[in-house]
């Protein structure tokens, strides 16, 4: 045997080494030294395969009498080499592996290992896909049908029997929901009215219109964007948040923990949410009307006209008529945000990804449901003449 | 209680203060475990030895003291070192943490990914002789919310058992599990600690568990804030005079016949 010297066996050393050599009877050796481990045989592992790979008819021998380490990585290799199928007079062999190595080697069944691995169940094709996707919808329509008629029946008896709501949870969402929300609520209406006011101004300058600028931000913050703005930024806040509480417990089974309890998750979660959010929602909106109307005031003082003349035109054209018409509508947006969110957070599914999908389809399904319910208002108000 | 050295040791814990804000559960504990032991931390619930488990795999930052994996302190250790520290151990939580959007064969292959440069062909390989030796090979294609709680926790030995690590780590191993599968779970250990030399650390309270598998055992106590006994677990049972020691043998015992 011409070897080509691998690394002393009683020196260590971190790499493994491989080698060719010529047997006597005509075979081919592979001299394999050092250490073999995960980190270290990466490179000697394809060059093994493929010198196995290149002399599919001659007799193969592995010598790993140069071998100081070997662990499961190593052994690996090794399987890999010894698993290939191949003729009788080209078989592959391993000699003069340590014994506590050769111990490893022996615990594993070529056989099945020489198999492929058990492969992923079959992915479905598209034409099932839809098939399935198309069950889900109606499936979800159904659970929302139900989710509607339970809370609606819930809420009933909520209000016929006020002492058996849970109040102290009522009023903890309505800190949450409510009190929490003002500085971003204040944020984004006092942009909006400054937006909204500069965006306006600049061209209403050239006909020497700044003073309907007022008009403009009172009714449209008033009747539109105060109420619609804060309901999407529950629907992103509070309605995410209801969807992961309740998803969460339903992952560590507390909501099973309610159902074997004899008590109703819908009156103990959902009620409470609805509620509370039904209470914010109006006042949230109030707040961001008034923030809305007073930053347009402020940005007006910059094309010099006075907060007071400013007020007094708002004042002029947005009568009640107008806030209520705004107002009315957060009931709605409140049991729309508060339900799916809890909706969401109920359909959760098992798995770490499961409530993260519940918080996205809470928000997705939320805002969704605010625009068109605002669209059908805009429609029942036109026809009303409000 | 000094710590008690024989022969080779691969994790050696000196003065290990530890605890949660300002209530302390161990208070400077120190021993020491032999390479290729199966070690045992037993106490009842909150006696501080998950906790215990906790610091020695560099999870928790201790009060006080050093915890030494095979010579490198874990505690002081960052970066590199760090990493260096952290491949030499494998550990397997309670619940088994499997990642639940991977396959059985990629949550044993992410290691493998991660750490080395081996071929795909190559990491498939290994990963597949890790769920072997759990006898998982089968189910290498499955997720780890097909198969049941004895399985996961098999699978998550085989995690750890990617990159073969010196120590193994287990936590609560025969936690939520039958008679039967539990006694699977400790041959499993048992075979794997004789035939890979892998040295186990593993917390749990479960005494038919710990007469199967221990070759050493230490109890802690949380009114001792530390260790109360240490030794073989028979030993411990028909010898010990600390009243603690023997009330947590008897009663568990009492506890497991009627049972």
């Amino acid at each position: 045997m011409n070897a080509v010297a691998a690394a002393a066996p009683d020196t260590p050393v971190a790499r493994a080494t491989l080698s060719l050599a010529d047997g006597a009877d005509g075979s081919l050796i592979l001299v394999l030294g050092g250490r073999l481990d995960a980190y270290s045989i990466a490179d000697v592992w394809t060059q093994a395969r493929a010198a196995v790979a290149a002399a599919p008819t001659r007799r193969i021998v592995v010598d790993a009498s140069a071998v100081d380490y070997c662990d499961g990585g190593g052994v690996a290799m090794l399987v890999d080499l010894l698993r290939e199928p191949r003729a009788a007079d080209a078989a592959i062999s391993v000699r003069g592996l340590r014994p506590e190595f050769q111990r490893l080697l022996d615990q594993f069944d070529l056989s099945v290992l020489a198999e492929p691995a058990h492969a992923p169940p079959v992915r479905i094709n598209a034409i099932e896909e839809i098939g399935r996707a198309a069950a889900q919808l109606g499936r979800d329509m159904r659970t929302q049908i139900v989710f509607i008629g339970e809370t609606a029946s819930a809420l009933w008896y909520a209000f016929t029997h006020p002492h058996r709501v849970r109040w102290k949870d009522v009023w903890y969402t309505c800190e949450q929901v409510g009190a929490n929300a003002l500085p971003i609520v204040a944020l984004i209406s006092f942009l909006l009215g400054v937006i909204l006011a500069f965006q306006a101004a600049v061209p209403m300058r050239q006909f020497g219109a700044e003073i309907f600028v007022a008009d403009l931000v009172g009714l449209a913050i008033v009747r539109e964007l105060g109420v619609l703005m804060t309901a999407i930024l529950l629907a992103g806040r509070s309605g995410a948040a209801f969807a992961a509480e309740i998803g969460t417990m339903k992952v560590n089974e507390e909501l099973n923990a309610l159902t074997t309890m004899g008590l109703d998750p819908v009156r103990f979660l959902v009620v409470t949410r609805i509620i509370a959010a039904v209470l914010m929602v109006p006042l949230l909106s109030l707040f961001a009307d008034l923030i809305g109307v007073l930053a347009g005031g402020l940005t007006m003082l910059s094309f010099n006209i006075p907060i007071v003349t400013y007020l007094k035109e708002v004042d002029s054209i947005v009568d009640l008529k107008d806030v209520l018409a705004g107002l009315v509508k957060t009931p709605v947006f409140a049991i729309l945000i508060a339900g799916i969110g809890c909706l969401r957070g109920l359909q959760t599914q098992t798995g770490a990804s499961a409530v993260g999908i519940s918080a996205t389809r809470a928000v997705v399904s939320g805002i969704v449901l605010l625009v068109v319910v605002d669209g059908i208002f805009a429609v029942i108000y036109y026809i009303l003449d409000i | 209680m000094s710590p008690v050295t024989s022969g080779d040791p691969i994790v050696r814990v000196e003065g290990l203060t530890a605890g949660y804000a300002d209530v302390v559960l161990l208070k400077d504990v120190s021993f020491t475990i032999d390479r290729g032991e199966v070690f045992v931390i037993l106490g009842g619930s909150g006696s501080g030895k998950s906790t215990l488990l906790k610091h020695m795999i560099g999870l928790y930052e201790p009060m006080a003291g050093h915890v030494f994996i095979d010579g490198d302190d874990i505690v002081t250790a960052d970066g590199e070192a760090r990493n260096a520290i952290l491949k030499k151990i494998g550990v397997m939580y309670q619940s088994g943490a499997l990642f639940g959007s991977m396959t059985l064969l990629e949550n044993v292959r992410l290691p493998l990914e991660e750490y080395t440069t081996l071929p795909p062909p190559a990491m498939d390989l290994i990963a597949r002789m890790k769920l072997e030796l759990v006898g998982l090979e089968a189910f290498s294609g499955h997720m780890p919310s097909e198969i049941s709680g004895g399985m996961q926790k098999r699978a998550a030995i085989a995690r750890a058992m990617a990159l073969d690590p010196n120590i193994l780590f287990l936590d609560e191993p025969s936690a939520g599990l039958d008679p039967i599968t539990s006694a699977e779970l400790d041959a499993l250990i048992r075979r794997l600690a004789e035939s890979l030399h892998i040295t186990f650390v593993i917390v749990t309270h479960e005494l038919a568990s710990i007469y199967a598998i221990a070759d050493r055992v230490i109890m802690v106590d949380k009114r001792a804030q530390g260790i109360i006994a240490e030794g073989d677990p028979r030993v411990l049972r028909d010898t010990s005079d600390n009243p603690w020691v023997r009330q947590f043998f008897r009663r568990e015992a009492e506890a497991t016949e009627s049972a």
